[in-house]
């Protein structure tokens, strides 16, 4: 057995170590990962200040840029919305567009998943799916970058999912009234332990499945974008030129697919934890 | 120990050069997405979902409504049209029925006036003859005074002038004379 020599297993560690440092993936990663400065090289580079709060390091990075586009872009398109409903009732240019994806996480989203009392959490689901599909299409325009393939991005989105849902059913059932309602009816009494520390753990896993799903799902596709077009670089040829370009179109014009099923999902999965924490009797 | 330290490196170690993987958690980066997020939310919903989910409800109350007028409306038109056919059988039977009446009674009249006028011309004719054979009588009984008065004078003029028959022939001549006038 291997575990009989560690020396071996010493000597291995150390080579692969060795190999992890020397290994160059920043080609990859350089483009997926957060960074300090907008690169829009060959035009130049932009260097983001660099701010600290109570010893806390709260810089501006490219992804935190890319958020507040996603805001500016989105607070400009619907004063521009708002004000063409003002002037008539019949949807034209953008607004239609908008409109179905309104109507959409109205009618699709918010009413199956948490029926009566929706209306309540509408302009969180809405704000939620618009910013993140904004935020994955940024991703995919040139020297764009996705702040949603950004854990912390993901994990504040889905922490404030988890409020929201929390939040929603303590105001509807009551906190106690919540919390006796996580446990199903009708379980033996030596049960209730082991249940208690289920369903605390199912609270707590539901955001955490939301947020690996969208950072795994954004920053997927990218590396996969940036792999296949690697393979240029890595095998020195031309000859993969086309094979390259066409599976990184095809990847491409799957991640148009994947940022509107991600903003469809986070948004469907947080609607349906908010009904499941609104409507306990289910 | 050492082979599970360096196991513990291999498993958080950075690759690449420049550090950093996509799993790092930058706090900054979780500050500015609360921030973003709620800020967004927070504006979003004063001028974008209240209105715009405003409008749509009201274009969609207004577009059941008048689906729902439109729907009354035909429903109204069309018993007005089925109470128009009934009304137009009912009076076409009114008239039929008027007509009928009318031509009944008409013939009644008919044979009513008919019947007046000849039982009228009957008693006409017997008013005429009962008068005219009263008067027939008058004039019979009027011509028998007459002629009886008549025949008186002459016997008392033959009485009167019984002389002789030149006298008397004179005066049957002179009496026939005046009874000519």
């Amino acid at each position: 057995m291997w575990i009989d020599n560690p020396k071996m297993i010493t000597d291995t560690v150390k080579t692969a170590l060795e190999a992890t440092k020397k290994q160059d993936t920043s080609w990859i990663m350089h483009h997926v990962l957060d960074a300090r400065e907008l690169d829009f090289s060959p035009f130049g580079v932009i260097h983001l200040p660099q701010l600290h709060l109570f010893g806390i390091d709260i810089s501006i990075t490219k992804h935190v840029v890319f958020m507040w586009l996603a805001l500016v872009i989105l607070v400009v398109t619907f004063i521009f919305v708002a004000r063409s409903y003002r002037k008539s009732l019949i949807p034209r240019g953008i607004t239609n567009l908008t409109e179905v994806l309104i109507v959409f996480v109205r009618d699709e989203i918010a009413r199956p998943t948490i029926g009566k009392g929706n209306e309540r959490f509408l302009p969180y689901l809405l704000t939620a799916f618009f910013f993140i599909l904004t935020c994955n299409f940024l991703g995919l325009i040139p020297y764009g970058s996705t702040a949603t393939s950004n854990i912390a991005v993901t994990a504040t989105l889905a922490t404030i999912s988890f409020i929201v849902i929390q939040v929603g059913g303590m105001m509807k059932n009551g906190v106690i009234g919540y919390f006796k309602g996580l446990i199903p009816h009708g379980i033996p009494m030596w049960l209730l332990p082991i249940m208690l520390v289920v369903e605390l753990l199912g609270l707590f896993t539901k955001p955490f499945a939301l947020a690996i799903r969208l950072f795994a799902n954004m920053t997927a596709g990218h590396i996969v974008i940036m792999a296949l077009l690697g393979l240029i670089f890595i095998l020195h040829t031309y000859v993969v030129v086309p094979v390259s370009i066409s599976f990184a179109l095809f990847i491409f014009l799957l991640e148009i697919l994947v940022a509107l099923l991600q903003a469809y999902i986070f948004t469907m999965l947080s609607g349906l934890f908010i009904g499941m924490a609104v409507h306990q009797e289910h | 120990m050492n082979t599970l330290s360096y196991l513990l490196l291999l498993t958080f170690s950075e690759g690449g050069e420049k550090g950093g993987s996509p799993l790092d958690v930058n706090p900054g980066v979780i500050l500015w997405t609360v921030v973003t997020f709620i800020f967004l939310l927070l504006i979003l919903k004063k001028i974008a979902w209240k209105p715009i989910l405003n409008s749509l409800s009201e274009r969609e109350n207004f577009i059941k409504d008048s689906l729902e007028k439109a729907d009354k409306a035909q429903k109204d038109a069309e018993k007005l049209i089925a109470d128009n056919k009934v009304s137009l059988v009912k009076a076409e039977e009114e008239a039929q029925k008027i007509i009928e009446q009318s031509r009944e009674l008409a013939e009644k009249l008919k044979t009513q006036i008919l019947e007046e006028s000849k039982s009228q011309a009957k008693k006409m004719i017997v008013d005429a003859t009962s008068e005219i054979e009263r008067k027939n009588a008058e004039a019979f009984n009027k011509l028998k005074d007459q002629v009886a008065d008549i025949a008186v004078n002459a016997a008392e003029k033959i009485l009167r002038e019984n002389l002789d028959k030149d006298k008397q022939v004179k005066l049957v001549n002179k009496y026939l004379d005046d009874l000519k006038n």
